[in-house]
């Protein structure tokens, strides 16, 4: 079944044509950078984005912290939201449960696709970011390395290291995200709602976080620790938000998993 | 001994307090075509639903192929086909596209190498009548077609039983004839066929056995031979139906125009009486009952009328 829904997915025209619009921002913005030549100031703006003028090859980073905050999560939720509740808008879903494909195969699978669709997004957005990067940004000498937040050096192998890692960590928040969206997949019965329901779960979360009299659900807010991959390229690595983001995040995906997977195995399929 | 390939005991479903199904004992064997007939809103789908592990029953039991379901439902669905309220297929791919993905799912995944895989896929689309679909996607197809492109998904795994929900349902007069033809073919072969419909028509052509759901009760559930079996009257067509009445007296039990319906021990008799009166007889047959009355006389009246409680 996994390999269907990848089949699904890769051959459908609609998952290429989101990455490539979510692409289009940092090369959007990367272009603007190169011909202004004008960056934020330190410490203001996305993150990263002001070190780029000087080093193309950091620019995967400042990427993808422009796209980590609002335009993946939305494309996962949509993915994900389509899961079940898109399946039975299309009258298949009854189709494929009959054939037999059990219902916790199916969400698994379903699973499976949408984190392949976000690793797709984010290694896209990395790749073409680092072209674009390097070509219009220019690449500084490679033995002096690159500067962290610290202002020591790192070396490329180090960087590059760092740089998986901070992708992984932004995969496993899209794996939260994708939870969410899923379990309101299996509540709702169009994928739009579903969707819906789970972008406004992050934006909730994002607002509580700039409100001080919510300071009480900081820790457990969802989008809290998103960010915190940018500590990776402090030296030494600062340790404490990085793992309290995966230890947030495993929890987000457990419970909201386990509640789409007690809810779709005993829900009546009546569409 | 034929097998039972549907069986169902006190099979009840509520859906918050309304009940859509209450206690359904459906016996349905082995070679039967079995005629599901109901009102629209009268429970069918709910009960093919419970009947394939899509709508789990509040009450009661269902056992499909000699197995309970829907606990076995891993074991009795790869040899189950089915319709289920119209067809469902991912809209932008093609037709064949649709067939290899369903063909593909299922805990057994696909079945044989490449090469057999389109020959199977080819087959049940020559066999539904889509022999020469192209490469357009199903969005672009008319409802006849979708019917047949769900018929063809149905028959992919051959099964041994086809549970059908309206399956002419968007066909044209022709289609309609060519998948009656079809299924017959199939049910020679040994296919079981469940066929739930509101078509009396449809049914009465096909089918060996009728159960009649009304209101989610199964008020009717017999051979459609003994069903239509006659009423002890006969029909008799005169060309002086006054004469006729007034020498048969108290026999003739209802008049229609030229028809006059009498109660008699025989049609010979009945036959040569009147001829020897010098009533020319150009129709004489046993009445039997159509299944129309059957059914109305079973049900109370349609499904989906809401009379204002007084």
């Amino acid at each position: 079944m996994i390999r269907v829904e990848l089949r699904k997915l890769l051959c459908s025209r609609r998952t290429w044509v989101t990455i490539a619009l979510i692409d289009a921002l940092p090369v959007l913005v990367a272009v603007l950078l190169a011909v202004t030549g004008v960056g934020p100031r330190p410490g203001t703006g996305p993150a990263f984005l002001s070190a780029v003028l000087t080093d193309g090859t950091l620019y995967p980073l400042a990427a993808l912290a422009m796209v980590v905050p609002l335009f993946l999560p939305v494309a996962v939720a949509v993915t994900a939201g389509e899961a079940v509740a898109g399946e039975g808008q299309a009258g298949t879903l009854r189709y494929v449960l009959i054939r037999p494909v059990g219902r916790t195969r199916l969400l698994v699978a379903k699973l499976v696709a949408v984190v392949v669709f976000a690793l797709l997004a984010v290694v896209v957005v990395a790749a073409t970011a680092y072209v674009v990067g390097v070509l219009l940004l220019g690449q500084q000498d490679v033995t002096t390395g690159t500067a962290t937040f610290s202002g020591t050096s790192l070396t490329t192998p180090e960087l590059v290291l760092r740089t998986l890692m901070s992708l992984a960590y932004a995969m496993l928040c899209m794996l939260g995200v994708a939870a969410i969206a899923l379990f309101c997949s299996t509540l709702v019965d169009t994928p739009l709602a579903a969707a819906l329901g789970a972008i406004a779960v992050l934006i909730a979360s994002t607002l509580l976080l700039t409100l001080d009299a919510a300071s009480a659900l900081h820790p457990w807010l969802i989008t809290r620790y998103w960010l915190a991959f940018t500590d990776l390229f402090r030296d030494p690595i600062f340790w404490r938000d990085i793992l309290r983001g995966i230890g947030l995040q495993l929890l987000y995906v457990a419970v909201f998993l386990g509640a789409a997977w007690a809810n779709f195995t005993t829900k009546d399929v009546t569409r | 001994m034929t097998e039972p390939v549907i069986r169902t005991a006190g099979l009840t479903k509520r859906f918050g307090r309304v009940t859509a199904v209450d206690g359904v004992d459906l016996d349905v064997r082995e070679g039967d075509v079995y005629g599901f007939l109901g009102a629209n809103g009268s429970g069918k789908t709910t009960t093919v639903r419970m009947l394939l592990g899509l709508v789990l029953a509040t009450r009661g039991e269902a056992e499909v192929l000699g197995r309970p379901m829907p606990r076995h439902r891993q074991e009795v669905l790869p040899q189950v086909g089915a319709l289920v309220e119209g067809p469902g297929a991912y809209e932008s791919m093609s037709g064949r596209a649709n067939l290899r993905l369903f063909d593909a799912m299922g805990s057994a995944g696909p079945a044989g190498g490449r090469r057999t895989r389109e020959r199977r896929i080819g087959e049940v689309l020559e066999r539904v009548g889509l022999g020469g679909i192209d490469r357009r996607p199903v969005k672009a197809y008319s409802l006849g077609m979708r019917q047949r492109l769900g018929l063809a998904s149905a028959l992919l795994r051959s099964p041994r039983l086809l549970v059908l929900d309206e399956p002419t349902n968007g066909l044209d007069p022709q289609g309609i004839h060519e998948i009656r033809e079809l299924l017959l073919e199939l049910n020679r072969g040994g296919v079981t066929v469940f066929l739930s419909s509101h078509l009396l028509a449809e049914i009465e052509q096909m089918c060996t056995r009728v159960g009649v759901l009304d209101r989610g009760r199964l008020v009717l559930q017999d051979d459609l031979a003994a069903l239509q079996g006659p009423t002890g009257r006969t029909e008799v067509v005169t060309d002086d139906p006054g004469r006729a009445a007034s020498l048969l007296g108290d026999a003739v039990e209802g008049r229609d125009g030229d028809r006059l319906l009498v109660r008699a021990d025989d049609t010979g008799t009945l036959n040569r009486r009147l001829v020897e009166a010098g009533c020319r007889v150009t129709l004489l047959a046993p009445e039997r009952r159509t299944l129309e009355q059957v059914v109305l006389a079973a049900s109370a009246g349609a499904g989906d009328r809401r009379e204002r409680a007084s």
